[in-house]
């Protein structure tokens, strides 16, 4: 039941995932953080096996801190998405990782870009994807109301319209949402969307 | 002179049968690199590669050291053409322009001497080598970019070699025998 979708806009990337943690049919936690900052200008989106995920965008992104340190220069988003695809490759036919990733990033010399890899090591440069029961809805949603070089505006319009879909017709719909985007300026959080929030109880 | 991948050629001198495996470890490695991030090895990185293992010959295994040394000449988005020069103990550095081999002294103050910022290769080439030269005992290669924005690696034939010498004042000697 795990939502994760995003699209390009004119010079920014931006992506949504759903923040449940789910272990069958307890929510351990509705914060969870599934959009992981790959660096300065890049966004990784997972989703899938929970401890999967974790283990293999943490060791994508070590190894893109790695190259840095080594070389002097960071890797462009092609070549990341590139290099984590082959990482799925390698590992498909051995012991696979069940993962789902939406990879979005900025590059000065190419702008904003979106690469749609999943858990078989698929990978596609994409205007717009999404992963799981939620994107039979939020892509729908963006095939009908995207369109090229979107304002941030117009692109959280369509954002929340697809979080508003979900929610209205996914059975177990996730109740919250995470919003973050990444441009010229950085890969930074651009907003939280919450139907639920933990409640805390006073201490007796 | 060999090249390495489209972006990366390079000059070796010493023991030929040395340098053929580095040359053939450089090609393997450029395409690894490739294979991994679908974009070209940034020369450096390159570079880094082969003298690191050079490097390891002279620290490890009791194994004589590659008797060779190398000019790697290439282009990358990073930082544009890049001039390398390293040698049998792994070290390496940037160059604007350097020499290496037989006289390469002689060659390396010439080029103290006559380099500036926008001479052309050619020119300069042709300056270093040009004390006893035919056309037949020259090669010149170039890396380039293409108008279209291509990296290109030309080697020169014999007859554009020729052609080159009044163009750029170099005395030909008297006969040349063909």
């Amino acid at each position: 039941m795990e939502c994760v979708f995003g699209l390009v806009g004119k010079g920014f990337a931006i992506v949504a995932a759903d923040t449940s943690a789910v272990h069958s049919i307890l929510l351990h936690k509705n914060n969870e953080d599934k959009i992981m900052v790959l660096d300065s200008h890049k966004l990784v989106a997972a989703s899938g096996e929970p401890g999967d995920r974790v283990q293999f965008t943490e060791y994508v992104q070590k190894n893109v801190s790695l190259y840095k340190f080594r070389n002097g220069i960071p890797l462009t988003t092609a070549a990341a998405a590139n290099f984590t695809r082959g990482e799925l490759a390698t590992a498909l036919r051995k012991n696979p990782y069940s993962v789902n990733i939406l990879m979005a990033g900025y590059d000065e010399e190419s702008g904003a870009s979106l690469y749609y890899i999943d858990y078989i090591a698929t990978l596609h440069k994409v205007d717009k994807g999404a992963f799981g029961y939620g994107s039979y809805f939020s892509l729908s949603t963006m095939d009908r109301h995207y369109r090229e070089d979107m304002s941030v505006e117009e692109a959280i319009e369509l954002v929340d319209k697809c979080i508003l879909e979900i929610r209205s017709r996914l059975v177990v719909a996730p109740p919250n949402f995470v919003i973050k985007i990444v441009d010229k300026d950085g890969a930074r959080d651009y907003a939280w969307r919450q139907s639920v929030q933990d409640v805390t109880t006073a201490a007796v | 002179m060999y090249k390495i991948d489209d972006h990366v050629a390079c000059a070796v001198a010493g023991i030929m049968s040395d340098a053929n495996i580095f040359i053939n470890t450089a090609r393997v490695q450029a395409q690894r690199y490739t294979f991994m991030y679908q974009e070209p090895m940034p020369v450096e990185q390159l570079v880094q590669f082969l003298c690191d293992t050079k490097q390891w010959y002279t620290q490890f295994g009791g194994l004589r050291p590659f008797g060779v040394s190398f000019l790697f000449a290439g282009w990358d988005k990073n930082y544009g053409f890049q001039l390398y020069m390293s040698d049998p103990s792994g070290n390496y550095g940037g160059w604007k322009a350097a020499a290496v081999g037989a006289n390469n002294q002689a060659a390396q103050s010439i080029l103290r001497q006559d380099y500036k910022d926008d001479v052309t290769s050619d020119e300069l080439a042709l300056k270093v080598d040009s004390t006893s030269l035919t056309s037949k005992k020259l090669e010149l290669a170039e890396v380039f970019l293409t108008p279209s924005g291509n990296v290109k690696y030309h080697v020169h034939s014999h007859d554009s070699l020729t052609k080159l010498w009044p163009k750029h004042g170099v005395t030909q000697p008297a006969a040349e025998t063909s």
